[in-house]
């Protein structure tokens, strides 16, 4: 027997077990008597506890020989809360097992509603719940946050200005720079820019083809306009220039037939060239039109007159095709 | 300033004033945006602009508004959370006070940057406890002062709570344990029911 009187393991091990050489339970601590359902002293401990790890245990004699390592077990009746135990001979033949919820503290204090004093003082069961509790409040806290900020960023693309893919402004932006100048009454153009053979790039090359073309296009774009211009995709392959003040018809022609020619200038995308080109409708504000729904009007209709000429040109509202013809189109 | 700490003072202003009392309060310190994410920092002049707006609108000196935010952390069913959290510490009163020593360091454990003043805890005698509360955090004494006669009454505990001041924005308070099982306290089981847990 030891010294110690055993009492003193109620309180420092409330799941303590103390065996007799023939496998029954001579003592077990106050929170494994509230665990069990049935009564504990007397009983034989392996009808009462199946021990199932490292291995399974059937006798006494295996049961001693997991001395000193971690096994695993659970109760055979209730709730069948599973265990961890440590097992240590008493010298008398019987032996000292001294069990824990481990990671199973949760379910536990729930199924049999423990409380602090169901633990040890030194045990680290309630600091367990306490960490695990806060860091679920934490937790929800900041997938809260996420959804929020989710959600702010979805609404801040839909008031975005640009065109993610091309860095071009976009539909939003161009329906803002038109009512500006609704507002202002001040003369502007019109530059309706719509690619030829695009379809065949995307089509033969795929979409990343396509989105380096249109790339390409873009940044040309952004070369030929002025600071105060502004150039907007408004779809697909689809693009509209926004020329502020007075602009004299030839000037726009020349833009019109360079960005022609530099869009007709073959990009290369994985060892294979991409030939476009592209049919442009050009409204101006100066003949007394100065409602920018009106001038979207004429430029698309002058642009369906590039189109239906033979593309790769361009043409003012109310004339004739002019300029590019399609001679330099190469198409695939 | 952690946003934890103007988003505790927002949602107890909100719970005990309403919505549109918090609209004011936000007008009145200058907030861009009045809604304070707990889990996002924010400059540190926000926190005495919010007090002095918050003196304002409530016509009260901040010491006792700092005070109903300790009381509103443990009482108010919206920060039950909160007052779970503070019930690990203890079984009955005189535990709890001895683990108020650990608060600081329980709180970085959750959120790791939310630095608060140093708690210290003595005792003259088993009924007699003196909690030094450094400085770093205006008012914190003030809440805390609240939040221990909340925690009294929710341990059942009576209790006399006094305070002074120290050096250096240190803060004394005094507590009298008069009784711990004074009255039936509020119920507190370890484990949480689903869908506990509120802000704060």
């Amino acid at each position: 027997m030891s010294i110690l009187p055993e009492e003193i393991l109620h309180l420092i091990c409330p799941m303590h077990l103390l065996l007799e050489p023939s496998g029954h339970i001579r003592q077990a601590g106050p929170t494994l008597h509230k665990i069990s359902p049935e009564p504990l002293e007397g009983a034989l401990f392996l009808e009462v506890f199946e021990v199932f790890r490292p291995r399974a245990v059937t006798c006494m004699k295996q049961l001693m020989q997991t001395e000193g390592r971690k096994i695993r077990l659970r109760l055979r009746g209730g709730v069948r809360t599973q265990l961890y135990g440590v097992l240590v001979a008493d010298g008398q033949g019987g032996a000292v097992i001294n069990l824990s919820f481990g990671i199973h503290v949760m379910s536990a204090v729930r199924d049999y509603a423990l409380t602090s004093s169901d633990f040890a003082p030194t045990d680290l069961a309630v600091e367990m719940l306490y960490l695990v509790e806060a860091k679920s409040a934490a937790m929800d806290a900041s997938r809260n946050l996420n959804t929020r900020l989710q959600g702010a960023m979805v609404a801040a693309e839909e008031r975005a200005y640009t065109d993610t893919l091309t860095g071009l402004r976009n539909r939003r932006a161009l329906d803002a720079v038109l009512e500006r100048f609704k507002r202002g009454r001040g003369p502007f153009s019109l530059m309706h820019i719509d690619l030829d053979f695009f379809k065949q790039v995307n089509d033969t090359l795929g979409h990343a083809a396509g989105d380096l073309v249109l790339r390409h296009v873009a940044r040309i774009m952004t070369d030929v306009i002025r600071k105060d211009d502004t150039a907007v995709r408004v779809g697909g392959d689809e693009f509209l220039i926004v020329f502020g003040g007075s602009m004299q018809p030839e000037r726009l022609g020349e833009i019109a037939g360079d960005l022609i020619d530099r869009i007709e200038q073959p990009v290369s995308y994985d060892g294979r060239e991409c030939r476009v080109s592209a049919s442009i409708g050009i409204a101006t504000a100066g003949g007394g039109i100065d409602n920018p729904d009106e001038l979207l009007e004429q430029a698309d209709m002058a642009l369906y007159a590039s189109k239906r000429a033979g593309r790769a040109q361009f043409c003012f509202f109310g004339e004739g095709p002019a300029g590019e013809g399609p001679t330099k189109v190469a198409s695939k | 300033m952690h946003g934890l700490i103007l988003r505790t003072f927002q949602v107890f202003v909100e719970d005990t004033y309403g919505p549109g009392i918090w609209a004011d309060v936000a007008e009145k310190a200058g907030l861009e945006m009045p809604d304070f994410e707990a889990m996002l920092n924010y400059a540190p002049e926000t926190y005495s602009a919010l007090i002095s707006a918050a003196e304002t609108v409530l016509d009260k000196p901040a010491e006792a508004i700092w005070e109903d935010v300790g009381t509103y952390l443990v009482s108010h069913p919206n920060s039950e959370g909160l007052r779970r959290l503070l019930r690990f510490g203890g079984v009955d009163f005189i535990e709890f006070l001895h683990s108020l020593d650990d608060l600081p360091d329980r709180s970085r454990l959750v959120v790791a940057d939310l630095v608060l003043p140093d708690l210290e805890l003595t005792d003259n005698g088993s009924t007699q406890f003196k909690l030094r509360v450094g400085d770093g955090l205006p008012g914190f004494g003030y809440v805390m002062m609240g939040v221990l006669r909340a925690m009294a009454d929710d341990y059942g505990a009576l209790v006399l709570l006094d305070t002074e001041s120290g050096r250096r924005g240190e803060q004394y308070l005094m507590v009298t344990v008069i009784e711990t099982a004074y009255a039936e306290g509020r119920e507190f089981e370890l484990a949480a029911s689903s869908g506990g847990g509120g802000e704060g």
